[in-house]
């Protein structure tokens, strides 16, 4: 059967770190660094990338548009 | 047998499904972090891009956090005086009619100096998009009360909460312009959502499109947020702007066009 996979690439320079793309997400793709990135901002990471379907929602919440998604039918 | 996939089979060109619009510039936005300016800032972006109309937008900064506005989207953009941007966008309308002019505001500029122009201008009916972010709160100069403060609210000037007796009742300019003959198409939405944003994308793209056509003027309200000046983390500030702010703003159109 077909399957969307997805997968994110974050900014992380760019990123502070507002969670809110953690809480968008709907299968817990990211979470936020304990490191802190040239900002000093803890920093928004894929910790569970497997589980990334491409569904957009965490770049479509980033207030900063530092998400970019892609997606393909597997 | 899909686990054999890996991130360098998907992240390629012929994948991608979002990134930042090609309107938006390379200025890193001096918004704090989760503040919906910016999320609007994106959604407005990706409409000019996608209905094609970069050269022929002009856009109204007012004065508040958004004021710098101009720094982000790559279209035309004029500076009003405080609350005055409706007058500008009228006067810019009328000598380029064939132009998309919108005002982007906040409650402090839109609801309180600038009441006047906002209502005169929605019920002149002119052909004009206003964008109003309710954050319910004077964010740049830190975070006084607005009309728009509900209440209870605590604010730098509320310390305790509003008190409508002593301070009156919070203005509900979006009811308020729903009921001008001029304005053809009001609605109220947020941003904090992956869906609300979509909704209120859409919501902006109707309103270019009306504007196409000289329906009259266009008026979305986006319920914001204002972490710094509400002193909540951002994904607090969303919660809290659920539980409070929507009960009394509550989400929805205020007046559709008859199809
Ligand atoms: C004529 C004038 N009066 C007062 C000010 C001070 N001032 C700057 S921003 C602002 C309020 C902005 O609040 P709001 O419109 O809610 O925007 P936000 O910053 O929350 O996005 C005020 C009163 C000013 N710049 N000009
Ligand atoms: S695209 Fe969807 S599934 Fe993938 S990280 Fe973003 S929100 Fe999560
Ligand atoms: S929404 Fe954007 S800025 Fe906020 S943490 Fe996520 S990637 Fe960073
Ligand atoms: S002060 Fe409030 S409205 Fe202004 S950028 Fe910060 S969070 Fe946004």
């Amino acid at each position: 059967m077909a399957k969307l996979k997805g997968a994110i690439v974050i900014d992380k320079e760019l990123c502070k770190g507002c969670g809110v793309c953690v809480t968008a997400c709907p299968t817990e793709v990211i979470a936020l660094s304990s490191e802190v990135n040239g900002k000093g901002y803890n920093y928004a990471e894929a910790v569970n990338m497997d589980a990334c379907t491409g569904c957009t929602n965490c770049a479509v919440v980033c207030p900063d548009g530092v998400i970019t998604v892609y997606r393909m039918k597997v | 047998m899909t686990d054999n996939i890996n991130i360098q089979d998907i992240v390629k060109t012929e994948n991608l499904v979002h990134k930042k619009s090609s309107v938006m510039t390379e200025n890193t936005m001096h918004y704090c972090p989760g503040c919906g300016h910016g999320t609007t800032h994106q959604i407005v972006a990706e409409v000019i891009e996608e209905m094609g109309i970069q050269q022929d937008t002009i856009g109204i900064t007012p004065v508040g956090c958004s004021v710098l506005m101009y720094n982000y989207l790559d279209i035309d953009m004029q500076e009003a005086a405080h609350g005055r941007a409706p007058a500008l966008a009228t006067a810019i309308k009328r000598l380029l009619p064939e132009k998309f002019v919108f005002t982007y505001q906040g409650d402090g500029d839109l609801a309180a100096i600038g009441t006047a122009e906002t209502i005169h201008s929605c019920n002149r009916g002119e052909n004009i998009l206003i964008i109003f972010i309710n954050n319910g709160i004077y964010g740049m100069t830190g975070g006084q009360m607005a009309p728009t403060t509900i209440e209870g609210m605590k604010s730098s000037t509320t310390p305790y909460g509003r008190d409508v007796k002593l301070m009156g009742n919070p203005l509900k300019m979006t009811d308020i312009v729903a009921t001008l003959p001029g304005t053809y198409y009001v609605t109220r939405q947020s941003v904090h959502k992956p869906g609300n944003v979509r909704k209120t994308k859409k919501a902006i793209r109707k309103a270019f499109e009306y504007q196409k056509l000289n329906k009259g003027t266009c008026f979305i309200e986006i319920v914001s947020n204002c972490p710094s000046g509400w002193k909540m983390t951002p994904v607090e500030s969303n919660e809290w702007m659920e539980q409070n702010m929507f009960p009394f703003y509550p989400l929805g159109d205020f007046k559709v066009p008859e199809e």
